[in-house]
């Protein structure tokens, strides 16, 4: 019986020692030299492998920051200014400042405001639903609801709301790492500046019909009637192919443009106080008519 | 009016018309079990089909929370499979532990239905095997409405040959020692509900392939494998190797090559893919049977075929159109 | 001679041919119409008549927008009343020519009279021009442009013209019923497309259960005298009629992958264009009218239609023709049931191809998809060969690499896989994703080189 023991302890024990150095040889022979600074910048970074780079993942970029030796041509929009600091440190290089920034949904076609005109009957996929036909509202142009940009990000930042149908930015979770906009086959998603305290205005529609055929469609389209851009005095608002764009970089976040959209379809988020829409235009008013007496 | 893409018709079938039809192609099988071990095999069967419905169902709905996994015909068919291979005698506990390796081992903890690597009802047989081997080797056949075996109880035919072998015996002997000839083997075949109908199963088969539910590829090349090798065997040393019939037809060489190979998750997608499966499996089961230490290796063999299924899956592909 | 099939893949859905026995019924002009400026595979075509313009029936109102595109002509007489975007039966914009209907006047030069003309043309490139300028596409599905594919690239030629009259797909009838009313036409038309392949052997391919139609045929073909024509007679299988089967089932002979037809000697054209070709030929008139049928399961026995209608007339006008749409209808399409188009625009005009307008009742309704259980039922179906199921699931994963290596760009979208599939799973939805990805590296590849 002891003597069982002994050979069975030594035998694998003699085994263990013999695979040690097995594996030992073949980590010195086959050992590859590769710059500390990519696992440093590697650990630093957030681990998401999310992509939103434009690099493979998290190690990919590392590599390429590396070798590259500066950060112009890197940034991670998950980590944001804070990480690119530190790995910036690390390489010993300058990094510019970028401003955070947001998934944005330009769609406002709530059930509510946008009927459905016929049911969709095929695979729960807003790529096979665009594929197929205009959609199951008379807008061409809006969110088909399936969800593809709820399957596409990584950090649970997106979600569906039932009552609405449209798809759910979580701000504290949103990376801005862009997945969400390259799933939307109708690319209503947009990353935008978050703005100061997160405060920002932009158009929740992207509807290039014109606009009472957009106005059929959807109670809260932009119809491209251009009031807010000859309302906006910092020149951010433009009016192309029916619909309005506001220029982030430009917005001085007055909410005017806000106050006399006809249709409601600019939003602004994250104010402090609701949006006293009389007040504003009487301002306005005031101020055109300070104006007209300054001719 | 509803808008999708084409095509706009269906077929009638469906998951739960395939799976109900294994199970009606199993029901022969399971009257002759019932008709030969009585009322003890029908309490076995009743905990098996009870158990995998009722844990497919609990694991789907509270453990992984995606209710749409459970599929009651398909937990039914692996619990009329654990029956059949299981003795009448098998106390319910066994039956509980062997559902619940089945269907939460074998089955859910991989994903559930469509995604097991591993024969759900087979997983469990061998799990029993080797953790209750005295219940699993013994049976009883006292409590059979037909009864017209002399023995009580014993052992299966390939077993009684495999101990007879190892102490030395040629097969003669082992016949003459035990009473037994060609003839009194299949007469008086013991063994899991499984073993004993295999006109039985056959007729299943016939029904499933018939109703165009399984090929009949995979089967052919598993029991035509086991015929040649026993054969060759058999003609070089008849003393020692046990000949083409009681291969075929024992050991639930019938059971798992008609209905356990055959099942769609576990088995190649291709046809010469299913060849290759069915002779692997046919190559295996013969190895154990004359060389290792188990008297019947079917489950052992399907189950190391199964871990071959992706590849063989990688190398056999369908008949491509225009790329010959 | 025993009945012919293709070898690989195949399923048997019920035939449904419930308006097989009624009359083609010509149906009276819509107070408007709007006529598509994309009716054809390829470029749209362009606009070449004026907004308050005054046409005629038969009249060229549009022309080819590219090599591959096709003149279109006013169906009826009337005044341009607008051009511009309009919704298609899929609900996209397309521009299309809207004519105030005012009566029937056909232009000049075009015979309307029912006499057959049994004499073809000798000179080929004559056959060629009247079959552009006749606006005449392919009636099978695709709409391909017929001068183009009519016309071999150099160092190609035919060995055979397959007349495709499988219909294979359920619950049409309407080339069924051309083939029983119009079959002297088709059999020249045949003849005519013979002469411009240069002389190459013509097989007309009808499915067994349109025993009718093949004795029609056949009778034709012996009392007009055409020797190198025949009748094959094909087992009744979807999709039979798709190109590539049908030239299999014919000739013993496969396409290659990404090769087209003529590549083996085959030239496939539907009885519906072999009729457009033999009036644009012959007869001088384009192609502004074609034969569909009003069915479906839940439309009574006695409402079921073969119409004659003229392009651009509104699906929702047909309809009401044929008594409305049955109560109960869930879905409207427009084609066959396994490849045609759900109608999410009803208002939306006929085009060249329209085939027919089903209506189906709740068991067009998708069941809830289950999980796969790898039963390769899809495998078996697919009459290309290929693995729907393991196709789904490397789309799923985007490896487009692996796509291409299993042949996802060989699909033909006939829809046997998911009719097929027990589990309900989407499969030609995704795979058709994934065939549009890789035909988008394809292209970019060839285009690098």
């Amino acid at each position: 019986m002891t003597e069982t023991i002994i050979w069975t302890i030594s035998v694998l024990t003699a085994l263990g020692l013999l695979l040690s150095l097995v594996l030992f040889w073949v980590a010195r022979k086959f050992r590859v030299e590769e710059d500390p600074r990519i696992d440093e910048i590697e650990k630093t970074l957030p681990g998401a492998n999310c992509g939103g780079c434009g690099f493979a993942g998290c190690r990919a970029f590392a590599d390429a920051a590396v070798k590259a030796g500066n950060l112009d041509a890197n940034y991670c929009p998950v980590g944001g200014g804070e990480v690119m600091k530190k790995v910036a440190a690390i390489l010993g290089c300058e990094v510019q400042e970028a401003a955070p920034r947001v998934a944005v949904v330009r769609c406002n076609g709530s059930c509510a405001n946008r009927p459905k005109i016929n049911e969709y009957g095929g695979a729960r996929s807003c790529k096979v639903k665009a594929a197929l036909y205009g959609g199951d509202t008379g807008c061409l142009f809006g969110c088909l609801g399936c969800g593809d940009c709820v399957a596409a990000c990584q950090f649970g930042a997106l979600s569906m709301d039932a009552e609405t149908g449209l798809p759910v930015v979580d701000e504290s979770k949103c990376t801005a790492c862009g997945k969400c906009v390259a799933a939307c086959p109708k690319r209503i998603i947009e990353l935008r500046d978050k703005g100061p305290r997160g405060m920002r205005m932009y158009v929740s529609c992207t509807n290039k019909d014109k606009g009472p055929v957009a106005r059929k469609a959807c109670s809260a389209a932009c119809i491209g009637c251009g009031i807010c851009a000859k309302t906006c005095r910092h020149d951010a608002i433009t009016v192309t192919d029916n619909v309005a764009y506001i220029d982030f970089s430009k917005c001085k976040l007055c909410r005017e443009c806000e106050a006399v959209c006809p249709t409601g379809a600019i939003h602004g988020v994250n104010f402090p106080k609701p949006l006293d829409k009389e007040a504003v235009k009487q301002r306005i008013a005031d101020r055109k008519k300070k104006e007209e007496e300054n001719v | 009016m509803i808008v999708s893409p084409s095509p706009h018709l269906h077929s009638p079938a469906s998951t739960n018309s395939i799976m109900r039809d294994v199970v009606i192609a199993l029901a022969p099988a399971t009257v002759v079990m019932l008709l030969f071990y009585g009322w003890a095999s029908l309490l076995v069967l009743a905990v098996a089909c009870v158990g995998c419905v009722g844990l497919e169902y609990a694991i789907a709905r509270w453990l992984m929370h995606k209710p749409e996994l459970f599929n009651g015909w398909s937990a039914a068919v692996t619990g009329v499979l654990l029956a059949l291979n299981l003795p009448p005698t098998t106390p319910w506990w066994v039956v509980v532990i062997g559902a619940l390796v089945a269907i939460g081992v074998a089955k859910m903890s991989f994903g559930g239905l469509g995604q097991n690597l591993f024969n759900p009802a087979i997983t469990a047989r061998v799990f029993l095997l080797i953790s209750f081997p005295v219940y699993m080797t013994n049976w009883d056949l006292t409590g059979g409405f037909i009864n017209s075996v002399d023995a009580i109880s014993g052992a299966t035919p390939l077993s009684i040959i495999k101990e007879g072998l190892m102490s030395g015996m040629t097969l003669d002997e082992i016949m003459e020692v035990n009473g037994m000839n060609a003839s009194s083997i299949i007469r008086d075949l013991g063994g899991s509900g499984g073993e004993i109908s295999g006109l039985a199963l056959v007729a299943g088969f016939i029904y499933l392939w018939i109703r165009k539910v399984v090929k009949p590829w995979i089967p052919l090349s598993i029991l035509l494998t086991v015929a040649l090798i026993s054969g060759v065997f058999h003609a070089v040393n008849p003393e020692y190797f046990t000949g083409i019939e009681i291969n075929i037809i024992s050991g639930g060489m019938l059971l798992g090559a008609l209905f356990m190979a055959t099942d769609y998750v576990t088995s190649p997608s291709s046809k010469w893919g299913g060849v290759i499966f069915g002779v692997g499996i046919g190559v295996i089961v013969m190895m154990i049977r004359y060389f290792g230490s188990y008297p019947e290796g079917m489950s052992f063999a399907i189950l190391i075929m199964n871990c071959f299924v992706p590849l063989i899956n990688r190398a056999f592909h369908q008949k491509k159109y225009g790329r010959a | 001679m025993s009945k012919l099939t293709f070898s690989i893949g195949g399923i048997h859905p019920a035939d449904s041919k419930l308006a097989r026995d009624c009359k083609i019924e010509v149906l009276p002009l819509p107070p408007k119409v709007y006529v598509s400026m994309f009716q054809h595979l390829g470029a749209q075509a362009k606009p070449v008549v004026a907004v308050g313009d005054k046409v005629k029936a038969g009249q060229i109102i549009a022309e080819p927008g590219g090599f591959i595109s096709a003149y279109v002509h006013s169906p009826v007489s009337g005044t341009v009343k607008a051009i511009g975007p309009r919704k298609d039966l899929a609900g996209f914009n397309v521009v299309h020519i809207e004519i105030d209907v005012e009566g029937d006047e056909w232009a000049e030069g075009i015979d309307l009279s029912p006499e057959l003309v049994s004499a073809i043309p000798e000179d080929r490139e004559f056959i060629l021009d009247r079959i552009k300028m006749g606006g005449v596409v392919g009636l099978g599905g695709a709409t391909f442009p017929t001068h183009v594919k009519l016309n071999p690239p150099p160092g190609k030629s035919a060995d055979c013209l397959i007349l495709n009259g499988t219909e294979c797909e359920p619950y049409l009838t309407s080339d069924f019923r051309i083939l029983l009313e119009r079959t002297d036409e088709i059999v020249v038309g045949a003849a005519i497309m013979q002469k411009v392949l240069g002389g190459c052997k013509c097989v007309i391919g009808i499915e067994e259960n349109k025993p009718e139609a093949i004795t029609a045929v056949r009778a034709s073909i012996k009392k007009l005298g055409f020797s190198n024509m025949n009748v094959a007679v094909l087992k009744k299988r979807y999709p039979q009629g798709g190109e590539k089967q049908l030239i299999d089932a014919v000739m013993h002979r496969q396409v290659k992958s990404g090769g087209l037809p003529i590549d083996v000697g085959a030239v496939v054209q539907n009885v519906g264009t072999s009729l457009a070709v033999y009036e644009a030929v012959q007869k001088n008139k384009p192609l502004v009218t074609n034969v569909m049928t009003f069915t479906g399961n839940i439309v009574p026995a006695e409402r079921q239609r073969n119409y004659l209608f003229r392009i651009g007339m509104p699906l929702s006008f047909i309809a009401e023709q044929a008594g409305g749409v049955p109560e109960g209808t869930v879905k409207l399409v427009s084609g066959g049931p396994m490849m045609g188009k759900a109608i999410a625009n009803f208002d939306a005009a006929t085009v060249k191809g329209t085939s027919a307008i089903l209506c189906l009742g709740e068991e067009t309704r998708r069941h809830q998809e289950t999980p796969c259980i790898s039963c390769c039922r899809c495998a078996d179906a697919c009459p290309m060969g290929l693995e729907p199921f393991l196709l789904k699931k490397l789309y799923a994963v985007g490896d487009t690499a692996a796509l291409e290596q299993n042949a996802v760009q060989d699909c033909i979208e006939c829809g046997c896989c998911q009719y097929s599939c027990p589990a309900y799973v989407p499969l030609l939805d995704n795979i058709r994703m994934a065939k549009a990805q890789v035909m988008g590296i394809i292209r970019a590849r060839n285009a690098k080189k």
